[in-house]
């Protein structure tokens, strides 16, 4: 008897002091920053606030990214006193929706579609920029990023972060063995992909890879994309992401062709990964990796496929892998395709403008690049601080003058296009579905 | 998260249960106090009122709201029935629908057909617990999970290199070239199918062998005596005396097909048209941010779900009848 009563304790107790240990494991206890050793001279202008102010800021960076952004603005809140709690969501348009309607919205809002911003400040809910916000914009961004945060002429939000399409990758060594060269216009590349297809080197001289789960489709999407912004400049870029042109105007199946005529051949795909099919099913993480084995050539993605080589694997110009710029129609053309963050405010207390004038410093730019991984066009920021060589390249990019920027596409046009239909079109394009069926069905589910 | 958040969080959830177990023993205490007359309708009341109300916040207004939203464009504009007009006009979303007539046709038929077979061969067998355990298994992996190890069986890797699928390598070993499985109309259907029966067989020969067990020795002895065939008594003794559980695990293997989600867009995400109604339905609504042509889809899985419910509760309160 006093053993089973014993027993019945025991269980329970036994349990709860194992999960209680487990879950504490999962706590950071972190002390408080020192705040001893944090020079505050360049926090001055922004003034002091009392203990416990706090600024809500919501937005789509999560996990070690929000930690990463946290840590960034770290010094900025022992020195101003201002708390910024930042809040991350996967469903961030979504939710964003029902806290404004449920008058509950956040102090600040991260938004990295230029759309649903303008949307916003349609709908009457978004602040415009506050003066110092517009001024560190004037001075510190291109006029195309400064535009991104624009709606009807008045400046509603800060550019943040950015990121770059629009790289091919190659092997250098690959590249100076057999005697290619880096391709100065579109022409050139398509006569190096022809050598590299005749020299027999490789397997086949571009893999690709379409697949990514549940948004499969979406690096066909930047390859069309590159290409419009090359071959038809940045008016039609712009009328076609407005819906201004349809979908399937003769531009777009021109550009559309155009990639076709690299990718939509079993001659040229898919380097050691089988024919021009195999593009929808191979995942995107997994398509440039037969550059290193030696079975393709080139591979276009974005800045953040440096982190998809494997471990040891040098990412330099001189490295193992590296990347040129897909080229425009002319040699020297600078015309590029990326993504960013727009900062924009709900509130315009105090503290909130000055978080929001801090996001929109080289302040800030500097303090969140040199915690490595990103980038961002303020054009403030010392190149030095990027994280590796491509991401250094990637801002002398975005901050040379003559450079222009244009959002990804499918990110501004409406989501049953550019996370739907633009995708699925792919997908089918690449199966084999002519340019003008893909196009027509593309342009079919434009929402009216 | 720092202790602190923690320790908030934990006191949050007891706080909860503590409310809760309140408001139960409040009611349970009122019903204990309720007045002489009409102490009946009070007690009912008390009892059915927290199931009812739960069922009207949790089924009622959900369904009501997403029957109306149906008829609603993305801004929420009435625009009457468009978004049906578009779900049997377009040519992708007729694709889904035969899709989803196809799953419905063959996943009960087969999976009951094997299951069935199943049982009767394993029953009395030696080591029937080892053979039904090994085919019930699937049915503790999540749709998810068959979907993700399916996918490596259908695996396409080009012939100069080392096949990961299994189906290819057998292809192969037969002298014949590897193919993407999941990219070849119909073909991708069907084989996301025998996802489906894989994961279901094994509902049906438990349901199936302990009805069998529940058939009357007395019944086949005496068909025996009779003379009948081994065929004849396993037609005209064991299956009439299955019927309950054949149309449980028909019905229930029905509905689970007409709501198949995960195998579909964990091995295709709905492309190479294997899209399903399930799919497509969530792809509407929170992917191309198209609310009413998902509800619309929504509405229609409903439509396709009530008969095999209504039919399913028909035969099992006619059963109970006769008994």
């Amino acid at each position: 008897m006093r053993f089973t009563r014993h027993r019945r304790l025991m269980a329970p107790v036994v349990v709860a002091a194992a999960l209680g240990l487990t879950l504490t494991a999962c706590t950071g206890d972190i002390a408080s920053d020192e705040a001893s050793d944090v020079d505050c001279g360049p926090y001055e202008s922004y003034g002091t606030f009392d203990d416990g102010t706090e600024v809500d800021v919501y937005g789509t960076i999560l996990d070690a990214e929000a930690e990463l952004l946290n840590e960034s603005w770290a010094d900025f809140e022992s020195c101003t006193g201002i708390d910024v709690v930042y809040e991350g969501s996967d469903q961030y348009e979504e939710q964003l929706n029902v806290r404004i309607e449920g008058g509950n919205p956040p102090d600040l809002g991260i938004t990295p579609q230029p759309g649903l911003i303008a949307r916003l400040a349609e709908q009457g809910d978004l602040l415009p920029a506050p003066q110092a916000v517009a001024d560190n914009v004037a001075e510190y961004w291109s006029e195309d990023w400064a535009a991104y945060g624009t709606v009807d002429g008045t400046l509603y939000g800060s550019p943040l972060m950015a990121n770059i399409k629009g790289w091919v990758w190659y092997s250098p060594a690959m590249f100076e063995e057999n005697g290619w060269a880096v391709p100065e216009t579109l022409d050139d590349l398509e006569a190096l992909t022809a050598e590299v297809r005749d020299s027999g080197a490789v397997d086949k001289p571009w893999c690709v890879g379409f697949a990514s789960g549940v948004a499969t489709g979406w690096p066909g999407t930047d390859w069309v994309e590159d290409f419009v912004l090359r071959q038809q400049g940045t008016e039609v870029y712009d009328q076609w992401v407005a819906h201004e042109i349809p979908f399937n105007d003769p531009a777009i199946a021109e550009a559309f062709d155009s990639v076709g005529g690299f990718i939509r051949d079993d001659a040229n795909v898919n380097g050691g990964l089988g024919d021009m099919r195999s593009i929808a099913t191979t995942d995107f993480g997994d398509a440039g990796l037969p550059i290193i084995d030696g079975a393709c050539a080139m591979h276009h993605q974005a800045s953040f496929y440096e982190g998809f080589w494997p471990e040891g694997t040098t990412v330099a110009e001189d490295g193992d892998v590296w990347a040129f710029m897909l080229p425009g129609t002319e040699a020297g053309a600078n015309a590029v395709t990326g993504g960013g963050e727009i900062v924009a405010a709900f509130s315009d207390a105090e503290e909130v403008v000055a978080v929001q004038t801090y996001l929109s410093s080289p302040d800030w730019a500097n303090s969140r690049v040199s915690l490595g991984g990103v980038i961002s066009a303020n054009t403030g920021l010392d190149p030095e601080n990027a994280g590796s060589e491509l991401l250094k390249a990637s801002v002398e990019l975005l901050q040379d003058p003559n450079t222009t920027f244009r959002f990804d596409g499918s990110d501004v046009m409406p989501a049953a296009v550019g996370s739907g239909t633009f995708w699925t079109g792919m997908v089918d394009w690449i199966g084999g579905k002519s340019t003008a069926d893909t196009l027509d069905f593309i342009e079919s589910s434009w929402p009216q | 998260m720092t202790t602190n958040d923690l320790l908030g969080k934990i006191f949050q959830i007891v706080l909860g249960l503590a409310v809760f177990a309140a408001v139960i023993g409040l009611i349970l205490f009122l019903i204990d106090r309720a007045p002489k007359r009409g102490r009946d309708w009070f007690q009912l009341a008390l009892f059915l009122g927290p199931a009812c109300v739960l069922l009207a916040v949790g089924l009622l207004y959900p369904a009501v709201r997403t029957a109306f939203t149906s008829f609603t464009n993305r801004a929420g504009e009435f625009i009457g029935i468009d978004n049906y007009v578009w779900m049997f006009t377009q040519p992708e979303a007729l694709i889904t629908l035969g899709n989803t007539v196809l799953w419905v046709v063959l996943v009960p038929t087969v999976a009951t057909g094997i299951g069935l077979a199943y049982a009767v061969f394993i029953d009395k067998s030696r080591g029937e617990r080892v053979y039904k355990s090994l085919v019930f298994m699937p049915v503790a992996i999540s749709f998810v999970g068959a979907g993700i190890i399916w996918k490596f069986v259908y695996e396409y890797r080009p012939a100069e290199r080392p096949q990961i699928g299994l189906l290819n390598q057998i292809v192969i070993w037969f002298g014949g070239e590897p193919v993407l499985w999941l990219q070849e109309p119909f073909v991708n259907t069907l084989l996301l199918v025998v996802v489906m029966i894989w994961v279901q067989t094994g509902f049906a020969v438990v349901v199936l062998s302990a009805s069998i067990k529940g058939v009357p020795t007395e019944q086949l002895e005496a068909a025996e005596l009779d003379g009948a065939t081994n065929w004849q008594r396993f037609r005209n003794v064991t299956l009439p005396g299955i019927r309950g559980g054949l149309v449980v695990v028909v019905t229930t293997i029905t509905i689970a097909t007409l709501k198949v989600f995960d195998i579909v867009r964990v091995m295709t995400g709905g492309n190479f048209n294997t899209s399903v109604i399930a799919n497509e339905m969530y792809t509407q609504a929170f992917r191309a941010a198209e609310p009413g042509r998902g509800a619309a889809l929504a509405l229609v899985l409903f439509l396709l779900v009530v008969p095999v419910v209504v039919y399913n509760i028909r035969v099992l309160r006619k059963q109970r009848e006769i008994r």
